[in-house]
C-alpha cells in the first residue's frame, strides 16, 4: 500500500497521511477535470456536427488550460446583497463533499485512500455534504433563480439516493460486503466474473442473476446520473428556465470550484458503478504483468482499467446529455418515486429470495 | 502527539465550537448550517471510537436527511415570505434555573456512575456484528420500530392531504 511506503520514507504518520490524501487531488481529479471538460466540449460539438475548440493545441487539447488561466485572472465578484460568509464557504463545501468520496474509491489494488469496511455507504454519506453546500450557495446568493435551483437540486438528490441505496443493498445481499476493495477482488480474473454477468459464482443462480443485475445497473446508473445533476436530470441548473441554477451569481475561481466538483462527482459515481458491476480495477482478460512475470506492472494495469471504465461511463453521461431533452420537475419525481423505487424494491426482494434459497 | 490525537482534537474543536454557535447565533439559517458542522464533528468522533457504522449512518440520516429538511423549512419560511423568525431571549431567570438544575443532574450522573471500562482492542468491523444483532437477537423490536415509523409516515401523509 502507498501509505506504508510513504510512512517508511517520511517516518511520520501525519505527513504521510496528508501526502496520501493529496494524491488523488493532484494526480487524478485535476488532470481528469482538464480532460473531461475538453471531452465534453468535443463530444457535444461532434454530436451537433460542429468541430468544437480547435485553435489551442492539437484539436483544442490545451483549451481547458487556457480557460483556467482566464478564470484565475478574473475579478472575484461578490454581489452586494449576498450573505458573504456563506457565499464564500459554499463552493468549498461542495468540493469537499465530492473530494471526500475519493477517499474510498479503489483506484488499484495498491492505491485506495482508505480500505474502510463501509466504503460504499461512506461515498453515499459524504455526498450529503454536497447537498448542503448547494443549498448554502443557493440561499446565500440572494437570487430567486439560485434558490429555486438549490431547492430543486436538494429534492432531486435526496429522492434519487433511495434507489441508489436499494441497489447497493441488493449487491450487498449477494456479495456480503460493502468494502469496495473486497468487492473488486471478488470480481477478479475474467470479465464473466463481473457482477453484471452474475458475479463470481457458477451454476444456475449466476444465469438467473444476469437480467436482475442488468436491471439493477440501469436503475443505479439513472439515479446516480440524477444525483450529479446531469441532463436529462439537470433541472437544478436548467439554462432555459433558471439562468444557471445555484451557481448563477458565482464567477471566477468560485465558479471553477463548482465545475471541478461536478466533474469530480461524475467520475466518482462512474467509479461506483464500475466497481459494483464491472469489476472495479480488474482487467477483463487477466494481466500482461502476470504473463510476462513483471509483478509491478499489475497495479499500473489495474489503474489503467479502472480509469478506462470510469472515463467510459463519464463519456456515456456526456452522450446522454447531448442526446436527451430535459425532464420536467414533476416527471423527474415521477420517474424516481413511481418507477425506479418500486422496481428496485422488487429487484431487491427477488435477489434476496434467490440468495436465501 | 500522533495522528489520532490530532484528528480527535480537530473534530472535538469543530463539534464544540459549532455547537456553541448553533445556540448563540441570531440568524436561524446560520444556526442550521452550524448544525451541519456539529453533526460532522460528532461523526468523526464516532469513527475514532471505533463505531464506523454509526458514524456513517449519522452522516446519512442527520446530514443527508434531517438537516436538509430543516434547511428547507428554514429557507422557505425565513427569507421568501420575509417573516423574521424570532430567536431572542425570553424568561432568563426561569430558564437559567432550569438549565442549571439539569446541568447539575447530568454532572452528578457523570461523576457518581461507576462506568464499566474494559480494555479491549477496537473492533475492526462492526457492521456484520450489528447486522446479526439487529436481525436475530432484537428482530421483534427492530420490526416493531419499522412499523411505528410506517404508521408515522402514513399519518403525516394523511394529515398533509386534508
Amino acid at each position: 500500500m502507498i501509505y506504508d511506503y510513504l510512512f517508511k520514507i517520511t517516518g511520520s504518520e501525519i505527513i504521510s497521511g496528508v501526502i496520501q490524501s493529496l494524491l488523488p487531488l493532484l494526480f487524478f481529479i485535476l488532470p481528469f477535470a482538464l480532460f473531461a471538460v475538453w471531452l465534453e466540449r468535443k463530444v457535444s460539438a461532434h454530436m451537433q456536427d460542429r468541430l468544437g475548440p480547435m485553435r489551442v493545441g492539437y484539436h483544442g487539447a490545451l483549451q481547458t488550460i487556457a480557460d483556467i488561466i482566464k478564470l484565475i485572472q478574473k475579478e472575484d465578484i461578490v454581489p452586494k446583497e449576498t450573505d458573504k460568509p456563506l457565499f464564500n464557504i459554499a463552493p468549498v463545501l461542495v468540493f469537499a463533499g465530492s473530494y471526500a468520496a475519493f477517499a474510498a474509491i479503489p483506484f488499484s489494488s495498491v492505491f485506495i485512500g482508505s480500505t474502510i469496511d463501509l466504503g460504499l455507504l461512506f461515498i453515499i454519506a459524504v455526498s450529503g455534504l454536497v447537498v448542503a453546500g448547494i443549498l448554502m450557495a443557493g440561499w446565500a446568493s440572494n437570487n430567486k433563480y439560485s434558490l429555486l435551483g438549490a431547492m430543486r437540486s436538494a429534492a432531486q438528490i435526496i429522492s434519487y439516493e433511495i434507489p441508489t441505496i436499494l441497489v447497493i443493498l441488493s449487491i450487498v445481499m449477494i456479495t456480503g460486503t460493502l468494502n469496495l476493495h473486497t468487492l473488486s477482488e471478488m470480481q477478479t480474473a475474467y470479465f464473466w466474473n463481473w457482477m453484471i454477468f452474475g458475479g463470481p459464482g457458477s451454476g444456475l443462480d449466476k444465469i438467473i442473476f444476469i437480467p436482475l443485475m442488468l436491471l439493477a445497473f440501469l436503475i443505479i446508473y439513472l439515479s446516480t446520473l440524477a444525483e450529479v445533476n446531469r441532463t436529462p436530470f439537470d433541472i437544478p441548473e436548467a439554462e432555459s428556465e433558471l439562468v444557471a441554477g445555484y451557481h448563477t451569481e458565482y464567477s471566477g475561481m468560485k465558479f471553477a470550484m463548482f465545475f471541478l466538483a461536478e466533474y469530480a462527482n461524475m467520475f466518482a459515481v462512474s467509479a461506483i458503478v464500475s466497481a459494483l458491476f464491472f469489476g472495479g480495477y480488474q482487467s477483463p482478460f487477466g494481466y500482461i504483468g502476470n504473463y510476462i512475470g513483471l509483478q509491478w506492472l499489475v497495479p499500473i494495469e489495474q489503474f489503467f482499467w479502472f480509469t478506462a471504465k470510469g472515463v467510459f461511463f463519464v463519456f456515456v453521461q456526456m452522450w446522454l446529455r447531448w442526446t436527451l431533452p430535459r425532464l420536467r420537475v414533476d416527471q423527474l419525481m415521477a420517474v424516481c418515486w413511481k418507477y425506479l423505487i418500486p422496481l428496485s424494491f422488487v429487484n431487491l426482494i427477488i435477489i434476496g429470495l434467490i440468495t436465501v434459497l | 502527539m500522533n495522528i489520532y490525537d490530532a484528528i480527535f482534537y480537530l473534530f472535538a474543536v469543530v463539534t464544540g465550537l459549532s455547537a456553541f454557535f448553533v445556540v448563540t447565533t441570531r440568524n436561524i439559517v446560520y444556526a442550521a448550517f452550524f448544525l451541519l458542522f456539529t453533526f460532522f464533528g460528532v461523526a468523526g468522533i464516532y469513527v475514532l471510537l471505533g463505531a464506523d457504522f454509526i458514524a456513517i449512518v449519522q452522516l446519512i440520516i442527520y446530514v443527508g436527511g434531517i438537516l436538509i429538511l430543516l434547511l428547507f423549512g428554514v429557507m422557505l419560511t425565513n427569507k421568501i415570505t420575509s417573516v423574521q423568525i424570532k430567536t431572542g431571549t425570553l424568561q432568563i431567570v426561569p430558564a437559567a434555573v432550569g438549565v442549571g438544575l439539569f446541568a447539575g443532574f447530568l454532572i452528578a450522573v457523570l461523576t457518581y456512575t461507576e462506568w464499566k471500562t474494559v480494555d479491549t482492542a477496537l473492533p475492526l468491523t462492526t457492521t456484520e456484528f450489528l447486522g446479526v444483532m439487529l436481525l436475530q437477537e432484537y428482530l421483534v423490536v427492530f420490526e416493531l420500530l419499522g412499523i411505528l415509523l410506517l404508521i408515522a409516515l402514513i399519518g403525516a401523509a394523511s394529515i398533509a392531504r386534508r
